[in-house]
C-alpha cells in the first residue's frame, strides 16, 4: 500500500458561504496501482489531488503516502527560461545531485519519451504532446513513489493523445510507479486504470469502485474498453448528471 | 532591416530638408527658430570648449548612481511586499499615494537637506523612481502563473531555492519593464531637478541656453538629451528585452502584423461578400 486516505473532507469558505468541495471521500492505492478518477467538472478531482500532494490542507481525515509524490498538471508548466534538458535535470539539481549523476540520468529519461534531439529545444518550439512528455519525465526522474496526474492530455490533439496513452502504459510498466489519474473522459479512464473510481459532485465523492480486468497494453478503440466505458458511463450519469436534475 | 533603416534615413533627411526651408523662409526670426546648421555649429562649439563631454558625463554619472540605489531599493522593498501581506496593506498604500506625486516635489526639501549638491538631485531621482520599481516588481511577481510555482514545489524547489529558481528567473520579462519605465522616470527627475538649479550637467546647459537667448544651443542640447533618450532605451533595454522574448517565446507585439491581420479580414470579408451576392444573384 502507498497511499491510504481515510475520509477526507474539504470546505471552501468565501464570505459567509461555505462550499462543500469533498465529502468523507476513503479509498487505498496499492503499490504500483495505476488508479482512475473519473468525475464532472468540478466534482473536486483536482482538489483531492492538491490535497495529496500537501499542496492545499484538508477541513477533516487523514491522507497517509510512503516515498515522494510527483505531479503533473493539466496547465504545460515547462519553465520557459530552461531547455528540455534543464527542465528535466530541474529537481535532481535542486537536491543536489552530483553533476555526472544528472549527465548520466536525463539522456535515459529523454530517451524513455524518444525526445533525445530536442534536448536543447526552448518550451515554445516544441508541441502540446511534447510540451506533457517532458513534463512526464521531469516529474519522474524523481523517481516518485506516486505520479499525480491532473488531466494531462486535455489539451492535445486526439492523434497524438492516442499515442500518448500508449507511452504512457510503458513508462508505467517500466517505472513500477503507482499512478493517480484525474479526467473527465470516461473512455481514457477504463483505458488507461486498473481501477476507476467514479465521483459525483457538490459535495464531491466517491459512487462507485469500478475494477478494469481488460490486458495490457490496451489501445482506446479496443472493443472491449468502448463495452466497459458505457457502463461506467452509465453509472456516472445516474448518480451525478441526473443528481443535478432533480436538484 | 536594412530596408527600415533606410526607410527612417529617408525621413530624418525630409525632415532636415524642410526644416532648412522653413528657416531659410524667414517666417520667424532667427533667434527663435534657428536652422539646421546653427544647431550644428553650436554642438561643435560645445564640444570644443569642453563643455558638452563634462556635462554629459556629470548628468549620467548622478543618473546612475540614483538607479542604482533605486533599483536596489525598489526591487528589494518589492520583494518584501510581494512576501508579507500587512506590508502591501500598510506601507504598499502609501507607497501607492507617494507615487503619484511629481518626482520634482522633493526638491525643496531635497535643497533643505543636503545642501545644492549633487546629493539633492540623486535624492530626487531616487524619490522619483523607486517607489515605481517597487511597485512593478510586486506585480511581476503576481503575474507569475500559480502553476508554475506550484511545479516547482512538486519538484523540491522550496524555500530559498523557490524564490533563486523559480520566482526571480520566472519574473524577469515584466520585471525588466518595468525597470525600463524606472529608467524612464530617473531620466526626466535628472533633467528637471538639474533645470532647476544652478549646478552642471544637461539641465544646466539647457537653462544657460535661455539665459543666453541663444535658440541654438538649446536646440543642440535638447537634440543630445532626445539621443541618449533613445540610445539607452532603444539599443541597452531593448536589446535584453528582445533576447528574452526571442528565448522565451513570447508574442511581441507589433502593429505591421495587426494591420495585416486586419487586412487579411477584411478582404476575406469581401469574398464572401462577393459569394454570397453571386450566389444571390444567380439563384434570383
Amino acid at each position: 500500500m502507498t497511499l491510504r486516505i481515510n475520509s477526507i473532507s474539504k470546505q471552501f469558505s468565501h464570505r459567509f458561504k461555505t462550499v462543500e468541495a469533498l465529502k468523507e471521500i476513503s479509498f487505498f492505492v496499492k503499490d504500483g496501482e495505476f488508479v482512475c478518477l473519473v468525475g464532472p467538472s468540478g466534482c473536486g478531482k483536482s482538489t483531492l489531488l492538491s490535497l495529496i500532494a500537501g499542496l492545499e490542507k484538508s477541513t477533516s481525515g487523514t491522507i497517509t503516502s510512503f516515498g515522494k509524490i510527483g505531479y503533473i498538471f493539466q496547465e504545460p508548466t515547462l519553465f520557459p527560461w530552461l531547455n528540455v534538458w534543464d527542465n528535466i535535470a530541474f529537481s535532481l539539481s535542486m537536491n543536489g545531485k552530483p553533476r555526472e549523476y544528472i549527465q548520466k540520468q536525463v539522456p535515459v529519461y529523454l530517451d524513455l519519451v524518444q525526445l533525445t534531439e530536442f534536448s536543447h529545444a526552448f518550451p515554445h518550439q516544441l508541441s502540446g504532446g511534447m510540451k506533457q512528455k517532458v513534463a512526464l519525465v521531469r516529474a519522474l526522474i524523481r523517481r516518485p513513489s506516486i505520479l499525480l496526474m491532473d488531466e494531462p492530455f486535455s489539451s492535445v490533439d486526439t492523434i497524438t493523445r492516442e499515442n500518448l496513452y500508449l507511452d504512457l502504459q510503458k513508462i508505467w510498466k517500466l517505472t513500477k510507479t503507482t499512478i493517480i489519474f484525474v479526467t473527465h473522459n470516461v473512455r481514457e479512464a477504463v483505458c488507461l486504470g486498473d481501477r476507476v473510481l467514479v465521483m459525483s459532485s457538490r459535495p464531491g465523492h466517491i459512487v462507485k469502485n469500478i475494477r478494469i480486468p481488460l490486458a495490457r497494453t490496451r489501445n482506446i478503440d479496443d472493443l472491449r474498453v468502448i463495452t466497459l466505458s458505457h457502463k461506467v458511463k452509465k453509472t456516472l450519469v445516474q448518480n451525478s448528471y441526473e443528481k443535478l436534475d432533480a436538484k | 532591416m536594412q530596408n527600415k533603416f533606410i526607410v527612417f534615413l529617408c525621413f530624418l533627411i525630409i525632415l532636415l530638408v524642410t526644416w532648412e526651408m522653413v528657416s531659410v523662409a524667414r517666417i520667424w526670426p532667427p533667434w527663435v527658430f534657428p536652422t539646421p546648421y546653427g544647431v550644428y555649429e553650436s554642438f561643435v562649439t560645445q564640444l570644443h570648449q569642453g563643455i558638452l563631454i563634462p556635462a554629459i558625463l556629470t548628468s549620467m554619472g548622478r543618473l546612475l548612481i540614483g538607479f542604482l540605489i533605486s533599483l536596489s531599493l525598489g526591487t528589494i522593498l518589492g520583494i518584501l511586499l510581494s512576501y508579507y501581506a500587512i506590508l502591501r496593506r500598510t506601507v504598499g498604500i502609501a507607497l501607492l499615494g507617494l507615487q503619484t506625486m511629481p518626482s520634482i516635489c522633493w526638491l525643496p526639501l531635497a535643497i533643505l537637506w543636503f545642501g545644492l549638491n549633487d546629493k539633492a538631485i540623486i535624492f530626487v531621482i531616487i524619490m522619483g523612481t523607486f517607489m515605481s520599481i517597487a511597485m512593478n516588481t510586486v506585480s511581476a511577481i503576481e503575474l507569475i502563473p500559480s502553476s508554475i510555482i506550484k511545479a516547482g514545489v512538486m519538484l523540491d524547489a522550496r524555500g530559498a531555492k523557490l524564490y533563486r529558481h523559480i520566482i526571480f528567473p520566472a519574473m524577469l520579462p515584466s520585471y525588466l519593464m518595468g525597470i525600463k519605465q524606472g529608467w524612464s522616470f530617473a531620466w526626466r527627475s535628472l533633467i528637471t531637478g538639474e533645470m532647476l538649479f544652478v549646478t552642471t550637467g544637461l539641465g544646466q546647459m539647457l537653462m544657460f541656453g535661455r539665459e543666453l537667448n541663444d535658440i541654438a544651443q538649446v536646440f543642440a542640447t535638447m537634440g543630445i538629451i532626445l539621443l541618449l533618450g533613445v540610445i539607452v532605451d532603444n539599443v541597452i533595454f531593448g536589446r535584453i528585452m528582445h533576447e528574452i522574448q526571442v528565448r522565451w517565446g513570447l508574442f511581441v507585439p507589433n502593429k505591421a502584423n495587426c494591420q495585416s491581420l486586419v487586412r487579411d479580414a477584411s478582404r476575406l470579408y469581401n469574398n464572401a461578400v462577393a459569394v454570397c451576392t453571386d450566389a444571390t444573384d444567380r439563384t434570383i
